[in-house]
C-alpha cells in the first residue's frame, strides 16, 4: 500500500553533505529502524521523507508518487517527534483532534477517531489534561496518539523512546510492536537504542555518515556484517576487532595468524585479498570462549568483571587491544585471574582494511 | 470630531490591519494545496502577506527618513537647492548649537551614570531586607510616569514664590526654613540643567533598578556563600564579587539609558522650552523644524547630530547580532 | 551578629531614605491635587493634614439684603461657602488692623453701623439707619482651616479645562498605536522566525540597526510626506491614522525584535509537528503562536502602550494641538504655559494624565518588568 522508494536523494546543508547519494526500499507495511552515530543524519532523512527538509538531488516517493515538492500534509504521513512536541496549551484531546480539525472532519468523526486512538493507547482518562499535567510516558502515547488520529499510510518516528527511563522503554517497546501489527502501516523509526532496533525491526539500515552502510533483517546484521562499521556498530558489548595477518588463501578458507600465538583457519573469502595483506578479525564478546575448548587461543589476565546476573562481562587483553569476553552470569573468575581465551573459527568475520567483510 | 466618530475611526484602523492578515491568508489557504507547484506559490506570497505591512512601515518610517535626513542636510531650508556644508557650518558657529552639545554631553555624563549607580544600590539594599519588594515598587514608578508628568512633579518641587511668600515649593520650603534665600531653581544657568537632569535620574533609576535585580537573581547563591564563609565582608563582596558579575548589564544598562537621554526631549521642553541656557539638540532641532517657517537642512543636520551619538551602539549591537547567528 | 544587625539596620535606613525620597514628589502632587484650590496657592501640601491659619477678605452684602427688626435695619449673611470648616479666629475692618476684634466683640464702622460675627461666619451687621450703599463692607477675617479635601479641582480640569477630551484623544491615539504594531509586528516577527525567505538575515540586520536609530531621524522627511500626502488629497495632513502609522514606524523595530526573541524560544518540534499535522502557516500562527504568546504580547503590549500614552514629541508633531485632537502631555505642556501659576489645574491634570499609567503599573506590574527585562536585551 505504501512502499517508499528513496533514490539517490543528497541533502546539503550549507556547504555540509550530510546525505551523500541515499538510495532505500521500504517495503509497504514493514517497521524499518534506522541507526547510526550522532549526527550521522537519520533525523535528516526522516524529515526529508517527511516532507519538513528540501531535497537538494534525488527522488523520494511515497505509493509510486514523487512527494520531493509536496508539503507534510500532503504525504499522507505522521511523525513522532523525541520531545513529543505536543502543544501545551491544548488538552490531550485537543492535542489529538488537531490535525482532525484542520481537515474539517465531522464532530463525530473526531470524537470517534481520538476516542479510538485513546482506548489503544490507553490514555482515555487523561482526554481533558493538559501535556503539563502528564508524565514522560504518557506525554508519548498522546504524541503517537496525535499520529495514529489521522489513519496516515507511513509512521515517522524520531527516537521516541529515548526520553523515558528504562521500564517504560521496553513497556512502550512491547505496545509499538503491537501497534504495529494492529494498525498495517509502514513505520519508519530512529533509534539509538539496540535492543529497540533489533526487537522492533523487519528491516535494519545502518547510516554512517550519510551513507546507507547496510540494510538488512536484524539476524542478518548480526551475523554477516557488511563491514566493520556495522560489524562494530550492532551488537552490545561491542565486537571485539582483532589485528591479524593472511597467512595462506584456499579455495574456501583463508588462515590467518593471531599474532604469532595461534592459527585459525576461517571460511570467508575476499577475492582481493591476498597473502600477507593485514585484515583484523572480528569475534563478539558472546562468541569468546574462556577456559574451553576453541580453534585458536592465548592467554589473558582479567582486569574488570562485571557480574550481571544473568551474564558476567571479563575485559581481557590481546597484546595490549582491549577485549570483552561473555561468560555465564556466576562465573567465578575473580579480577587478576590469567584465563585462557580463543574462539570457534566459524563465529569470527574478517575485514580487509578498507573495512569490508569477507564474504 | 466627536467622541463617537473617534471610537468609530479607531475601530475601523485596528480592524483593518486584522481583516488584511485574515482576508489574505484565507484566499490563500483555500487556493493553496492540490500541486506542488500551487503549494510553492502560496508560499511565497504568504512570505510577502506576512513581511509586506511591516517592511513597508519599516522603509516609510525609518529607512526612507534616515536617507533623506541625511540629503536634506545638504540643501537648503526648503529642502530645494544643493547647498552642500553650509548647514554644518552653520551649526558649527551657533552659539546655542554650541551650548546644546555641551548640555547632551552633561546630561549623557550625568544621567545614565547616576541612573546606574543608584540602581545598583538600591537593588542590593532591597534584596536583602523584607520589604525591599514594595520599595523596588516605588522606586520603579516613575517609569510608568510620561516626562511631561514627571516635569509637572518636580516644577512644583521647584516651585519659586518671592522671599516675602510662603513657599509652596518643597525645595524653597526647605532652604528657607534653614535659614537661607529662596532660589528661581530653574532660571539659574548651568545649575538649572542639573535639577532637570534629577527628574530624568528620578525616572531612569527604576529601570536599572530593575534589570539589576533580575541580574542579582541570576548570581550562584552558592558563590556568595562561599565567599561570606571564606570570610569576606559584605562590602567586599559587592564589590569583588557582585560588581565583576554584573559587569555586563551594568554595560548594558548603561548604554539603554545613553539611548533615552540622547534624545530626550520632553522634560526640557515642557520645564523651561530650553530657555536659561538648558536647551539640548533635540529641542533645539524640534525649534528649527518650525521656527522661520521650519528649516528643513539646519533641523536634519541636528538630527543627524543626535544620530552619530547612537551609532557606536547600533555598530556594538550589530556586532553581538553576528555573533550570535554564527552559533 | 551585632554588627550583622547594625549593618542591616543601616542599609534598611538607606533603603528608607531612597523611597523617601522618590515617593515625595508624586505624594505631593497627588495630595496637592485633592486640596482645595486656595489653599493650594498659599500653603504648602506637606501642611494639607495640619489646620492652616487664612487671611482673607470678605465683602458683606449691601442694601438689598437689609431687613428691620427690632428698631435695627439688619444684613445677615455669612462669609463661607458651605461646610467649609474654617473657623475664625480674629477679625477686622481696617485693613490695617486685620485683627482688632475677637470672635463676640462688636466692631463698630465709621458711620456707627456695628458687626457682630461668629467663629463660622455667620454675621450680623445693623445699623439705626437704612443702608444705602449696593456693596457691603469689608472684613477682613483671620480663620483656621482643618484638613479638607475635594475632588472639586477633577471635575473642573476634566470638564471645563479640555483634559478629559484629551484624556479621549490620547486613548485614542495610543491604543491602535499599540494594536497595530503588535498585529502587523506579530506577523513579521514569525516570519522572520519560522519562514524561509531570501533576504530574512538581511532584514533582521536591519530590525537590529533600526532598535536604535532616534525617532528625530524621520521627524522631517515623515512631517514632509504628511504634508505632501495632505495637499495631494486635499485632506488634514495631521489625523489620527497619521499618528498611528507613525507609532507604529518608531515602535516596530522593538516590537519585532521581543516578539522574535520570543518565538524563538519555541521549540522547533512543536511547529513541525503542526506542519505534519496539516496546519498552514496561518493556522500555525493562529492555533499555536497567538495562544502561547499571550504573556509576550501582555508585556509588548503594556511597553508600546506606556511609551505611546506617555510620548509628547510624536504627538505634538503629528496632531494638530486643537481641542478634537490634542493628547494629554500635550495639554498639560499648554497649561503649563498658560496656567503656570494655578497648581490646583496642574497637579490635577498631571494626576488625571498618570492614572491610566499607574493603573498599568499596579495591576500588571510583572508583566510591565518582564518585558522591560527582555528588552534590556537590546542594549
Ligand atoms: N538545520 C541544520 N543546519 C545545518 N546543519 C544541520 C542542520 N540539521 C542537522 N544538521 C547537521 O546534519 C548532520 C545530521 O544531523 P541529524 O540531525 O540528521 O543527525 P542524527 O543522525 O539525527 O543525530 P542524533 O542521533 O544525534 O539525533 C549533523 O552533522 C548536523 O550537525
Ligand atoms: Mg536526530
Amino acid at each position: 500500500m505504501a512502499d517508499i522508494n528513496i533514490n539517490t536523494v543528497n541533502k546539503y546543508f550549507g556547504d555540509v553533505h550530510v546525505i551523500k547519494d541515499v538510495s532505500l526500499d521500504i517495503k509497504s507495511q514493514s517497521f524499518t529502524v534506522l541507526v547510526g552515530p550522532s549526527g550521522c543524519g537519520k533525523s535528516t532523512m526522516l524529515r526529508m521523507i517527511a516532507g519538513l527538509e528540501d531535497i537538494n538531488s534525488g527522488t523520494i516517493s511515497i505509493d509510486g508518487q514523487v512527494v520531493n515538492d509536496l508539503p507534510p500534509k500532503q504525504r499522507n504521513i505522521a511523525m513522532v517527534f523525541q520531545s513529543y512536541a505536543l502543544y501545551p496549551h491544548m488538552t490531550v484531546f485537543d492535542n489529538m483532534a488537531f490535525g482532525l480539525k484542520l481537515e474539517k472532519r465531522s464532530k463525530d468523526e473526531i470524537n470517534e477517531r481520538v476516542n479510538e486512538a485513546a482506548r489503544i493507547l490507553q490514555i482515555e482518562d487523561y482526554l481533558q489534561r493538559k501535556p503539563k499535567q502528564l508524565s514522560g510516558g504518557q506525554r508519548q502515547r498522546v504524541a503517537i496518539g496525535r499520529a495514529i488520529t489521522r489513519k496516515p499510510k507511513v509512521f515517522l518516528f524520531d527516537e521516541p523512546l529515548s526520553n523515558l527511563d528504562a521500564a517504560l522503554r521496553v513497556q512502550m517497546r512491547v505496545e509499538l510492536a503491537k501497534l504495529h501489527n494492529e494498525l498495517e502501516a509502514t513505520m519508519i523509526y530512529v533509534t539509538h537504542d539496540q535492543t529497540e532496533a533489533m526487537t522492533l525491526a523487519d528491516d535494519i539500515v545502518v547510516l554512517d555518515t550519510g551513507i546507507v552502510s547496510q540494510k538488512g533483517s536484524p539476524l542478518e546484521l548480526y551475523d554477516r556484517p557488511n563491514n566493520m562499521f556495522v560489524g562494530g556498530f550492532i551488537g552490545s558489548p561491542k565486537m571485539n576487532f582483532i589485528s591479524s595477518k593472511i597467512l595462506s588463501k584456499s579455495s574456501d578458507a583463508t588462515e590467518v595468524d593471531i599474532m604469532g600465538m595461534s592459527k585459525i583457519s576461517v571460511s570467508k573469502m575476499s577475492a582481493s585479498s591476498s597473502e600477507g595483506d593485514s585484515v583484523t578479525l572480528g569475534i563478539r564478546p558472546e562468541h569468546l570462549v574462556v577456559n574451553g575448548d576453541s580453534d585458536g587461543s592465548w592467554e589473558s589476565k582479567v582486569f574488570v568483571v562485571e557480574k550481571l546476573g544473568d551474564v558476567t562481562y571479563l575485559y581481557l587483553e590481546k597484546d595490549g587491544e582491549p577485549l570483552v569476553a561473555e561468560t555465564e552470569g556466576h562465573s567465578e573468575i575473580k579480577v587478576g585471574d590469567t584465563v585462557k581465551v580463543g574462539f570457534p573459527a566459524g563465529r569470527c568475520q574478517l575485514f580487509d582494511s578498507s573495512g569490508q567483510a569477507f564474504k | 470630531m466627536t467622541i463617537l466618530n473617534l471610537l468609530f475611526i479607531v475601530f475601523l484602523g485596528i480592524l483593518f490591519f486584522i481583516a488584511y492578515f485574515h482576508i489574505s491568508n484565507y484566499l490563500l489557504d483555500s487556493y493553496g494545496g492540490s500541486s506542488v507547484k500551487r503549494y510553492n506559490f502560496e508560499n511565497s506570497i504568504r512570505v510577502i502577506v506576512f513581511i509586506a505591512p511591516a517592511f513597508i512601515v519599516l522603509f516609510i518610517f525609518i529607512l526612507y527618513p534616515v536617507f533623506e535626513t541625511i540629503r536634506l542636510s545638504f540643501y537648503d531650508k526648503f529642502g530645494r537647492e544643493f547647498v552642500g556644508l553650509y548647514n554644518y557650518k552653520w551649526a558649527v558657529n551657533d552659539p546655542e548649537f554650541r551650548r546644546s552639545i555641551l548640555n547632551n554631553l552633561v546630561w549623557l555624563l550625568v544621567v545614565p551614570t547616576l541612573s546606574t549607580f543608584f540602581g545598583l544600590v538600591i537593588a542590593n539594599l532591597a534584596d536583602r531586607i523584607w520589604w525591599g519588594s514594595i520599595a523596588k515598587s516605588i522606586i520603579f514608578m516613575p517609569m510608568a510616569i510620561s516626562f511631561v508628568g514627571a516635569g509637572v512633579i518636580w516644577k512644583f518641587i521647584y516651585e519659586y514664590r518671592g522671599p516675602d511668600n510662603t513657599q509652596i515649593g518643597l525645595l524653597n520650603a526647605i532652604i528657607v526654613s534653614l535659614g537661607y534665600e529662596p532660589q528661581a531653581w530653574l532660571t539659574i544657568p548651568i545649575w538649572n540643567n542639573f535639577f532637570l537632569m534629577a527628574i530624568m535620574i528620578w525616572i531612569q533609576t527604576g529601570l536599572a533598578l530593575v534589570i539589576f535585580s533580575a541580574a542579582l537573581r541570576s548570581i550562584p547563591k552558592e558563590m556568595l556563600e562561599a565567599a561570606r564563609i571564606d570570610g569576606a565582608s559584605e562590602l567586599k563582596i559587592f564589590f569583588s564579587i557582585i560588581i565583576p558579575y554584573l559587569e555586563q548589564t551594568i554595560l548594558v544598562i548603561w548604554t539603554l539609558i545613553t539611548i533615552i537621554v540622547l534624545r530626550i526631549f520632553d522634560i526640557i521642553f515642557a520645564m523651561t522650552n530650553g530657555e536659561w541656557q538648558t536647551g539640548v539638540l533635540a529641542n533645539l532641532m524640534y525649534d528649527w523644524m518650525f521656527r522661520g517657517g521650519g528649516d528643513s537642512g539646519r533641523g536634519s543636520v541636528l538630527a543627524i547630530v543626535i544620530m552619530i551619538g547612537v551609532i557606536p551602539i547600533l555598530a556594538w549591537n550589530l556586532y553581538k547580532h553576528r555573533q550570535e547567528q554564527k552559533i | 551578629m551585632k554588627k550583622i544587625s547594625l549593618s542591616s539596620i543601616l542599609s534598611q535606613l538607606l533603603l528608607l531614605f531612597f523611597v523617601i525620597v522618590w515617593i515625595i514628589p508624586t505624594f505631593g502632587l497627588f495630595i496637592s491635587s485633592l486640596r482645595d484650590k486656595d489653599l493650594l496657592a498659599i500653603s504648602g501640601w506637606w501642611t494639607a493634614l495640619t489646620t492652616t491659619e487664612i487671611n482673607e477678605i470678605y465683602r458683606m452684602s449691601g442694601m438689598e439684603s437689609q431687613i428691620e427688626e427690632d428698631g435695627y435695619f439688619k444684613i445677615k449673611g455669612t462669609l463661607f461657602e458651605d461646610n467649609s470648616g474654617k473657623k475664625i479666629e480674629s477679625f477686622g475692618i481696617n485693613s490695617k488692623k486685620i485683627n482688632e476684634f475677637k470672635i463676640g466683640d462688636i466692631a463698630i464702622f465709621k458711620d456707627e453701623s456695628e458687626v457682630i460675627l461668629d467663629e463660622n461666619g455667620n454675621y450680623e451687621w445693623r445699623s439705626k439707619s437704612e443702608f444705602q450703599k449696593k456693596k457691603g463692607k469689608r472684613l477682613f477675617t483671620t480663620s483656621l482651616s482643618p484638613p479638607s479635601f475635594t475632588f472639586e479641582n477633577y471635575r473642573e480640569v476634566l470638564f471645563k479645562e479640555g483634559i478629559g477630551r484629551a484624556f479621549v484623544n490620547t486613548m485614542a491615539v495610543a491604543l491602535p498605536s499599540t494594536l497595530i504594531p503588535l498585529i502587523i509586528c506579530s506577523f513579521f516577527a514569525y516570519s522572520l522566525t519560522w519562514m524561509r525567505f531570501y533576504g530574512r538575515d538581511t532584514l533582521l540586520a536591519i530590525i537590529i540597526a533600526s532598535l536604535v536609530v532616534p525617532l528625530q531621524m524621520s521627524l522631517i522627511p515623515i512631517l514632509t510626506i504628511y504634508n505632501d500626502f495632505g495637499a495631494l488629497f486635499g485632506v488634514a495632513a495631521k489625523s489620527y491614522p497619521g499618528v498611528w502609522m507613525a507609532h507604529t514606524g518608531f515602535g516596530l523595530a522593538s516590537t519585532t525584535f521581543l516578539l522574535r526573541n520570543f518565538l524563538k524560544s519555541l521549540p522547533n518540534e512543536m511547529m513541525e509537528a503542526a506542519k505534519v499535522d496539516g496546519a498552514s502557516h496561518y493556522d500555525i500562527f493562529l492555533r499555536i503562536i497567538i495562544p502561547l504568546s499571550i504573556p509576550a504580547f501582555a508585556s509588548i503590549f503594556i511597553l508600546q502602550f506606556l511609551w505611546c500614552w506617555n510620548d509628547l514629541l510624536v504627538g505634538l508633531v503629528f496632531l494638530d494641538q486643537v481641542p478634537s485632537e490634542i493628547i494629554l502631555t500635550a495639554k498639560l505642556k499648554e497649561l503649563l504655559g498658560s496656567r503656570g501659576e494655578n497648581w490646583e489645574i496642574l497637579t490635577t491634570g498631571a494626576f488625571v494624565s498618570m492614572t491610566v499609567p499607574l493603573f498599568i503599573f499596579f495591576a500588571l506590574q510583572r508583566y510591565f518588568i518582564r518585558g522591560l527585562v527582555a528588552g534590556s536585551v537590546k542594549g
